[in-house]
């Protein structure tokens, strides 16, 4: 793309606000009562991470990974794709998302133990995504009909990812960060790009986990034995 | 007195204003005015039917049929250009939705857009986007900002030799790449060229459009109020008195007239999801039109606001 300086996020926003929020209605029809499975599994994380992290992790990686390829193929490959010709290539992403994932919960290699603040970050941002994420269509006058929905919709999935992932430890979990946090950085512009006030929603996601990670490696640095 | 292109369009501007209508601006009564192509004579509704953004309403079947009324109500109004892009998400099919329940109306003129960077991708596009509208052939299929525009505009004119597309051209936007556009318009045998021209946006005026007037290129103006933003920005302040003289009661009216009033612009693209934003469009391609000091007028007011 040439003189490629001169173009602006406005350029690539190939929809209008009105057409971007009627997808998530006409999802959510589609998909009810399917909402109340995804956001009881995303209660049923939380409670097994507090309660018996350490037989259940497996489990609670595996979950993710069905919910990331349902929602890559329900949300971005069969309805966003018919606006965006570029989510078709963003639900590929969220199908390598998946399998990551999936590797992850056969080699059993995650432990739930993180404690202190960089915990209690992750239970926030993953609080955020099941229960808050969904009052944001309501708390900008646009009914529950349009609302977000963990399992259901790309956003609070992927923040909740995020948030699972800051209260795990294990050698792959650097290698799970990058689609999530890029998902939530496009969501984030192109809401910015339609003038919607919660693109503040998944860019303080990224800043809250960025945070936390940066402290847990501060932390991990300073606690090494001097050279 | 060497005549330059300047001089000349300015000469053609004055000629216009003293009949009251633009040159070659043929309009009959409650219709929008027509020009003429060019490189055929066939006559154009100077307001056509932009789709970027407004018609990607994707599967959705009530915006679809929004769409359609957009559609009926710029045909019942004698509109017949209607322009898209294979980039332009499910507008495509959108508008093939609209004309299939139309009952394809005869009126249509096809305007779309090779949109690929793959040169040999180019003819297989064309043919999806032929049956994303359910048209026979297309009227005219221009290359897309540019892209690869070589090996396209090669194929576009086999494919106009061959009677598979009527006309063909190329676009670009926003004043990109204007010195390529001027190479490709004095150098190609190209039948249209759009790029972007508005009242605050006159680029094109030094050099483009002068151009077009003297190799005989139809002119398709895009964004004319630069994707919304100026009629939002002018939205809530009054329209200067001297606009009643006109005949405009709004501002796209006003200046959608200044875009129209250019001798050498055939038609422009506005979009709209709205029947009566359709209506209004088509009505500022009728009645009077502003002459050289009025055009200057309009353009310095809506800077100056």
């Amino acid at each position: 793309m040439s003189e490629w300086w001169t173009y602006r996020a406005e350029d690539f926003l190939l929809f209008s606000p009105r057409v971007y929020w009627r997808m998530f209605e006409t999802h959510n029809a589609a998909l009810w009562p399917l909402h109340v499975v995804t956001l009881a599994t995303g209660l049923l994380i939380i409670l097994l991470i507090t309660w018996r992290p350490g037989i259940w992790a497996r489990w609670i990686v595996l979950i993710l990974a069905v919910l990331w390829i349902f929602v890559g193929w329900s949300f971005l490959w069969n309805r966003y794709s018919s606006i965006n010709w570029a989510a078709a290539y963003i639900a590929l992403a969220f199908a390598v998302e998946a399998g990551l994932l999936l590797i992850l919960s056969l080699r059993d290699g995650l432990a739930f133990d993180r404690r202190g603040p960089v915990a209690w970050t992750g239970y926030l941002i993953l609080a955020f995504a099941i229960a808050g994420q969904p009052l944001l269509a309501p708390l900008q006058g646009r009914g529950w009909a349009s609302s977000e929905v963990f399992g259901i919709a790309p956003d609070p999935t992927a923040i909740a990812t995020l948030g699972v992932l800051l209260l795990a430890r294990g050698g792959l979990v650097p290698w799970l960060l990058p689609i999530p946090v890029l998902w939530c950085l496009l969501s984030g512009i192109t809401l910015r790009t339609m003038g919607e006030p919660q693109a503040w929603a998944p860019y303080a996601a990224v800043a809250l986990a960025a945070a936390a990670w940066i402290w847990t490696i501060i932390r991990q640095r300073g606690s090494l034995p001097a050279a | 007195m060497q005549t330059t292109r300047r001089t000349f369009l300015q000469a053609s501007l004055a000629t216009a204003a003293a009949a009251h209508l633009p040159s070659s601006l043929h309009a009959q009564q409650g219709q929008p005015a027509r020009r003429p192509i060019p490189s055929s004579r066939e006559e154009m509704p100077i307001v056509g039917l932009g789709t970027w953004i407004t018609f990607n309403v994707g599967n959705d079947p009530v915006l679809r049929d929004e769409c359609a009324a957009v559609m009926a109500a710029f045909f019942e109004g004698g509109g017949r250009m209607i322009d898209s892009s294979p980039m332009y998400g499910s507008s495509q099919p959108v508008v093939g939705y609209g004309l299939q329940k139309l009952g394809r109306p005869p009126a249509i003129f096809s305007a779309e857009k090779v949109w690929t960077s793959s040169a040999t991708a180019g003819p297989a596009q064309i043919e999806q986007s032929r049956r994303f509208w359910g048209v026979p052939k297309f009227d005219l299929v221009q290359v897309h900002n540019l892209l690869a525009w070589k090996a396209h505009l090669q194929t576009l004119l086999q494919m106009k030799a061959a009677g598979t597309v009527r006309y063909v051209g190329i676009t670009t936007s926003e004043g990109r790449r204007h010195d390529l556009v001027e190479q490709i318009m004095r150098n190609e045998p190209i039948d249209f060229v759009q790029f972007s021209y508005n009242v605050v946006d006159r680029e094109a005026e030094a050099r483009l459009l002068p151009l077009a007037a003297e190799r005989g290129i139809a002119v398709i103006v895009n964004r004319p109020f630069r994707q919304g933003e100026l009629t939002n920005r002018l939205g809530k302040k009054p329209l200067p008195e001297w606009a009643a003289e006109l005949g405009v009661s709004s501002w796209a009216q006003l200046m959608l007239k200044f875009i129209l009033s250019h001798p050498a612009v055939t038609v422009a693209v506005p979009a709209t999801t709205r029947v009566d934003h359709v209506r209004e469009n088509l009505s500022a391609a009728a009645g009077p039109m502003p002459d050289l000091a009025t055009r200057q007028r309009i353009s310095a007011h809506v800077q100056a606001l």
